[in-house]
């Protein structure tokens, strides 16, 4: 689909080793759709000097090892980058695998669903089926590791994060602000409202692949009972029942 | 061959193992970890005779004991503690050869924040994404805890070294560098930013470092609804109250809050050492200088000129007859 763009993308240093292309100072799907695209052409550049590509919601950051000749030369590629693409008119790259979650959304595992469809103006039924429907990708990973922001939801759901903290979310939890979900890797404070549960883990140190998600990722949520994610997660098993398939 | 190497027998919430950290991860949410007097472990690594840092034993604020289970050279480095074994004061910034049995017992720093103690040896614990920090905020490792053993291969012993530690933990002006956000700030409010005697808060830990201020907060402009981006180590946040805290080791890797510009990583030291109450300062640099600074890093070979041998008082001896006092003698038995 497209999405209209109309921000000129910057290129910022950050801290003396990295690079920062933001599009936007806020979210917005055409932010998204520049970021995801702007991280393909980096990565497909394999530029010199660079340690890590990161991307974020409405920015990619890059990081080299060098001084001021590898910042300016970097600078340059990227320069280069951001002019050959019409960021007016860019459409979000096409999922590579689509991931899909059980997420149970009754009862104590979304103890802010009510609130959410008041704020969105919507019934909680719809809520529930905005989620089920959702076109949404990982955005970015971050905060914790392996923890996806995902989005972005429809306009309805473009709600602050609450005022006061939510003492404690269980990991597994998804939560809902600013037409985001983030499905928790560890128990947390947070500002964001519970609205689901999984028993995703986002983060298994333990094991051979101990990130699940990549930003990019197609995400889909399948309804699914409390009892089947107690299930899930007695089995114990880090993707909780979700399904990648590749596309 | 792996062997026990040092077994925990006395500790509080505080003590971990921790290296340089790791590079490369921000694509996946986890932060640079490592420890938090960074400069600590290159120190160590010049009184061990080693080019690159070995990981140590952080004492975060704390104290503890440590039981060494094989003969082992140590290095003792970061926030000052009183070290002992038994009645022997083990100098601060200095190595020291301990027996199989003997237990070092740490006090809590009496200055700094950050204490390390690096074994001479190749620890055998868990390398995750190439490092064998813990980073427990973010699940990877744990505390260590009473009864705690450190496997590993030790090296042989060093002669006994002392170092004249880099100056840093009694607080001092600490350089940053503007960043994609330091235009959501007044230039009224940078200036009042770089005036201000900020005093190390005691909220502080492997996160972050608060400082506190007398003033009106330092609140950025059109900063409502700004989208969360990459936080690196050093980045100095306001929170929504105006209050600056400087991330450290174990931040996230993205945040909302506007960030004033990013601490320069020589000087995080300060800043992880700063106990509550030091004094602070903040000063804008530009990127050639810190391009200049971080052209010539601290290094295990730069910091050869300030070794020395570790001479050790005989007052310290407590049984003096015990020691071989002519090592170095004839015995009439040799070729």
């Amino acid at each position: 689909m497209e999405r209209p763009c109309a921000m000129t993308p910057e290129i910022c240093t950050l801290g003396h080793d990295a690079l920062l292309v933001r599009f936007a100072r806020e979210a917005s799907e055409a932010a998204t759709a520049c970021v995801q695209v702007m991280l393909r052409l980096i990565e497909e550049a394999d530029l010199p000097h660079v340690t890590e590509i990161a991307p974020a919601l409405a920015s990619v950051m890059l990081r080299f090892q060098g001084g001021t000749d590898v910042r300016s030369l970097l600078h340059q590629h990227l320069t280069d980058l951001t002019q050959k693409t019409d960021w007016s008119n860019v459409s979000v790259p096409a999922a590579k695998r689509r991931w899909i979650i059980p997420v149970c959304f009754d009862g104590d595992a979304a103890p802010h669903l009510a609130e959410v469809a008041q704020i969105a103006g919507k019934s909680e039924a719809a809520i529930i089926d905005d989620l089920e429907n959702a076109d949404v990708r990982v955005l970015a990973l971050g905060f914790a590791p392996g923890q996806p922001y995902i989005g972005l939801l429809p306009q309805e759901w473009d709600m602050p994060r609450t005022s006061t903290l939510t003492a404690e979310v269980p990991a597994g939890a998804l939560v809902t602000a600013v037409r985001q979900l983030v499905l928790f890797a560890n128990p947390s404070p947070t500002g964001w409202r519970q609205i689901g549960m999984s028993a995703f883990k986002p983060f298994a140190p333990e094991t051979d692949t101990p990130i699940l998600l990549r930003a990019g990722d197609a995400m889909q949520f399948s309804r699914a009972s409390a009892n089947d994610i107690a299930r899930l997660q007695a089995a114990g098993d880090p993707k909780g029942g979700a399904i990648c398939q590749s596309l | 061959m792996s062997v026990p190497l040092i077994e925990i027998v006395r500790a509080t919430v505080g003590l971990s193992i921790q290296d340089l950290g790791r590079t490369g991860t921000t694509a996946i949410g986890l932060s640079q970890g490592g420890a938090m007097d960074k400069l600590a472990l290159i120190e160590a690594a010049a009184l061990l005779g080693q080019t690159h840092p070995s990981p140590a034993i952080e004492f975060m604020g704390v104290g503890g004991s440590l039981r060494v289970l094989c003969d082992m050279t140590v290095a003792l480095t970061g926030g000052e503690m009183n070290a002992k074994v038994s009645d022997r004061v083990l100098q601060w910034n200095a190595t020291h050869t301990l027996n199989a049995g003997d237990i070092i017992e740490l006090s809590a720093p009496k200055s700094g924040v950050y204490g390390y103690v690096t074994p001479h040896a190749e620890l055998a614990t868990p390398r995750v994404f190439d490092s064998r920090s813990s980073h427990v905020s973010a699940g990877i490792g744990h505390w260590l805890q009473i009864g705690d053993v450190i496997n590993g291969t030790s090296a042989p012993a060093v002669r006994s070294m002392k170092i004249r530690a880099v100056d840093r933990l009694g607080g001092g002006t600490v350089r940053y560098l503007a960043g994609p956000q330091t235009d959501l700030f007044s230039d009224a409010d940078l200036d009042r930013f770089h005036a201000t005697p900020f005093r190390a808060s005691h909220i502080a830990n492997r996160r972050g470092v608060k400082v506190d201020f007398e003033g009106t907060p330092f609140t950025p402009q059109n900063a409502h609804g700004i989208v969360s981006d990459i936080i690196v180590t050093g980045d100095i946040q306001m929170t929504g109250d105006g209050e600056p805290y400087v991330l450290m080791s174990e931040c996230q890797t993205m945040g909302g809050y506007p960030r004033i510009g990013t601490v320069i990583l020589a000087d995080l030291p300060v800043l992880a050492q700063a106990k509550a109450g030091t004094p602070i300062r903040f000063e804008q640099i530009t990127l050639t200088q810190a391009d200049t600074i971080m052209a010539d890093p601290i290094s295990a070979a730069t910091l050869s000129a300030r070794l020395s041998a570790l001479v050790r008082d005989p007052a310290e001896i407590s049984n003096l007859l015990s020691y071989q006092l002519i090592s170095g003698a004839i015995t009439g038995y040799e070729d």
